[in-house]
């Protein structure tokens, strides 16, 4: 064959044939497979969230009319800013508020749920979840109207007892009810079915011995099911926290931030500087301020689940 | 394998006639010879509105050969303003968008000066009113070419039956269709007067204190009407004045004779309000009464759009105006300007405007008194005053004259409702004008 003539030794020959082989022995290696299988999403999750999130951090440190490098300028400006004190302030109770709510209540119903003979579980399973399947954007629409400032049902209907009319969105503590209520209400089902799953891994065997010790029902729960559930509790916290945190749609639809920005959250106070107030810079700024409290958050509750993964 | 042979004879005859292709190709006219253009059209909320401005550009485009592609953006959602965002950062999008009010402005580095083709459009149609020049101009230069879609004022729509019961005005007679205002007396104290006796009687006057442009405006024209400004046109803090104090105050009473959740209202409530027949007036464009005659045709024929009352310095209505500018990443200028320069002739506006219920206003003085604005109705003439024909209100725009880019600011965080709801609420005056003295100083970094 014309390529054999043409190779001019044997040494120069046998490389290619090693490097084919290396190359082979790569491609069966079980890591080499998975890194091609998800080197798809890889690329998706830098071009959808690494280079927005390293552009974000570049545009922060610009000045208003993005023509000048300030480093921390833009941070030191909101730092001096009551209404950015306050937006941090509700984005805390917002989140964890919501959160601990969305928790205990996920953790009662996944209870009610566990305890429905199998046969009738899938039905109140499905039922459940169809706050968290809905777009919040579409359910938090028909919160609008139930909490409607001039025809809310809700009003309506309490108009019957007597009570009311309530300003859900007008005045301040109850539009921040409005709005935790609404994300606890969407969020609540993620919770349920998390905690449902958790409960079915428990083995019923320690159950059993819990009972033969003694030990009653707040027993059971707090020495057997919460122990049991500690690693799933607290991741699904803090994705839920994450999420909670940087939620945009509900306070957007709500209240948008009022009034006078009591319910502004990070997202939706950056929306404002940024796109309705053509500063980007600082937009940007408000959404990064997120990172710091999320990122220690998130070191303190995976630091955890991963002394009890190397306990048991 | 036999080949043909070129023969000399063929071989020129070829040569000339690839050369006379190759020289004569640029000045061939074929279907989109003039290149391609892309718009960022406003989506009209009027059914229909749209086509008009579609035909329009068709019929451009057919006569200079363009190849052109419309999309039409709604400004729900704010829509339009995350693609202006996306588009200015990327440097590359439509060629031509429509800018609502401050977006000119604070993309002006990004935009094409069409000051060349202003000259010739003002000639043909009239001086542009003051607020489409503080909103499209930087000095000499034009940000962009007055848009009469989406453009509109938000003055008094009143309920003609419940003003005359309730608080003994005419508004026909005040505001009669076809002729001049007959509005001496109707002044802030007056409109205060018929607030209280409308609320009095159940139909409260429907002015909303959130943070959305319908609040924002109104409070901003009243603003204006006493002369109260926060940051004056060189830029300089002017919160503790007289005129804010008085402002205050004014809004103090007013907001006593308003629906109580006032608070929570955003540009949908104010047209809910008048819809339902619970309120006798809203400041609102034509767009609640346009709804009324679908949903509700015996309030539509109530309503009677009209002025706005006077205050101490003067009669302002909220306008706000939107801009067709050109991108300077644009590939194809000159065409854009072309197309802009046929948009704005007359017979083009007044196509725009009809086809939107007369609900889109022209920028231009000799474009304020169209057929369409006699002749909208029920009841007929209710569009008459609408546009300002007599120029007895000056337009203007919430928290202007300040410097665009500190005044959008003040717009956007609606810092006006704020401090109305703030003092109503029993916060002490110097402590209400302290705070919105912070948050402008704020607004003014560069």
């Amino acid at each position: 064959m014309a390529d054999v003539a043409l190779q001019p030794n044997r040494v120069g020959a046998a490389q290619p044939a090693r490097k084919r082989s290396g190359l082979q022995k790569a491609l069966k290696r079980k890591s080499t497979a998975a890194f091609l299988m998800t080197l798809p999403l890889i690329i998706l999750i830098t071009l959808l969230v690494l280079y927005p999130a390293f552009y974000s951090l570049h545009l922060a440190t610009l000045n208003k009319s993005m023509q000048r490098f300030v480093g921390f300028g833009n941070f030191e400006f909101l730092f001096k800013r009551d209404t950015f004190w306050l937006v941090v302030k509700q984005s805390c109770i917002f989140a964890i508020t919501a959160v601990l709510f969305k928790a205990l209540i996920g953790f009662i119903v996944a209870h009610f749920v566990h305890n429905i003979p199998a046969k009738g579980q899938r039905k109140w399973r499905g039922m459940l979840l169809v706050p968290w399947v809905i777009p919040p954007a579409m359910s938090t629409l028909a919160w609008l109207w139930l909490f409607d400032p001039s025809y809310s049902a809700f009003n309506y209907t309490l108009s019957f007892l007597g009570i009311g009319p309530i300003p859900w969105t007008g005045d301040a503590a109850w539009a921040r009810f409005s709005v935790i209520l609404v994300n606890v209400w969407y969020g609540a089902p993620f919770f349920m079915i998390m905690y449902l799953a958790s409960l079915k891994s428990v083995p019923d065997q320690l159950y059993e011995a819990a009972a033969i010790d003694g030990a009653n029902w707040w027993q059971r729960i707090w020495y057997v099911t919460l122990p049991m559930m500690r690693n799933i509790i607290a991741i699904t916290t803090l994705f839920s926290l994450i999420v909670t945190f940087a939620n945009f749609d509900i306070v957007r639809i709500l209240t948008a931030g009022g009034p006078l920005d009591h319910t502004h959250i990070f997202a939706t106070w950056a929306f404002r500087i940024g796109i309705e107030g053509s500063d980007i810079p600082l937009g940007a700024s408000v959404s990064l301020f997120m990172v710091p409290i999320l990122a220690v958050a998130a070191i303190f509750i995976l630091r955890d689940v991963n002394k009890r993964g190397n306990e048991a | 394998m036999s080949r043909k042979r070129l023969t000399r004879r063929q071989f020129v005859a070829a040569t000339a006639m690839s050369s006379a292709a190759l020289i004569t190709a640029p000045y061939v006219r074929g279907a989109y010879a003039a290149g391609k253009l892309s718009i960022g059209f406003w989506d009209h909320w009027v059914p229909g509105a749209n086509s008009a401005s579609t035909e329009l550009v068709n019929e451009w485009a057919a006569k200079e050969k363009v190849e052109v592609t419309i999309d039409y953006i709604p400004s729900q959602g704010n829509k339009n303003l995350l693609t202006i965002a996306a588009e200015a950062q990327a440097k590359s999008g439509h060629d031509i968008f429509a800018m609502p009010t401050w977006w000119a402005h604070s993309n002006a580095e990004q935009l094409e000066n069409v000051a060349d083709i202003m000259g010739p459009i003002i000639a043909e149609n009239g001086e542009v009113n003051g607020t489409a020049k503080y909103l499209g101009t930087v000095g000499t230069k034009w940000l962009g070419v007055p848009a009469c879609v989406g453009s509109q004022i938000k003055g008094p729509c009143s309920r003609i039956d419940l003003m005359k019961k309730h608080a003994g005005i005419d508004v026909q007679e005040m505001y009669p269709a076809g002729s001049p205002p007959k509005a001496d007396n109707w002044t802030l104290e007056t409109f205060l007067k018929a607030a209280e006796a409308c609320h009095k009687a159940g139909f409260p006057f429907g002015i909303g204190l959130g943070e959305t442009t319908d609040n924002v405006d109104t409070a901003g024209a009243i603003f204006l009407s006493f002369g109260a400004e926060l940051v004056d046109a060189k830029g300089n803090l002017t919160v503790k004045t007289d005129a804010v104090r008085q402002a205050l105050d004014f809004y103090k009473k007013l907001i006593n004779f308003l629906p109580p959740d006032v608070a929570a209202w955003d540009d949908a409530s104010n047209n809910k309000w008048l819809v339902s027949g619970r309120g006798a007036m809203i400041m609102n464009p034509p767009s609640a009464w346009a709804v009324a005659k679908r949903d509700a045709p015996q309030v539509a024929e109530q309503c009677w759009t009209h002025g706005f009352p006077a205050g101490p310095k003067g009669r302002f209505a909220p306008y706000l105006p939107y801009f067709w500018s050109i991108w300077n990443f644009s590939k194809n200028k000159d065409a854009a300007k072309s197309l802009l320069v046929h948009l704005s002739k007359p017979a083009a506006i007044e196509k725009m405007v009809v086809a939107s219920g007369g609900y889109d206003l022209p920028a231009y003085e000799k474009l304020t008194t169209l057929k369409v604005w006699q002749e909208e109705g029920p009841p007929k003439g209710t569009l008459y005053h609408y546009p300002n024909p007599y120029k007895h209100q000056t337009l203007s725009i919430a928290a202007s004259p300040a410097p665009p880019k500190i005044a959008q600011q003040i717009y956007a965080q609606a810092t006006l409702t704020k401090m109305c709801l703030r003092y109503h609420q029993g916060e002490a005056m110097e402590k209400t004008l302290a705070w919105a003295e912070g948050e402008c100083e704020g607004f003014m970094r560069s």
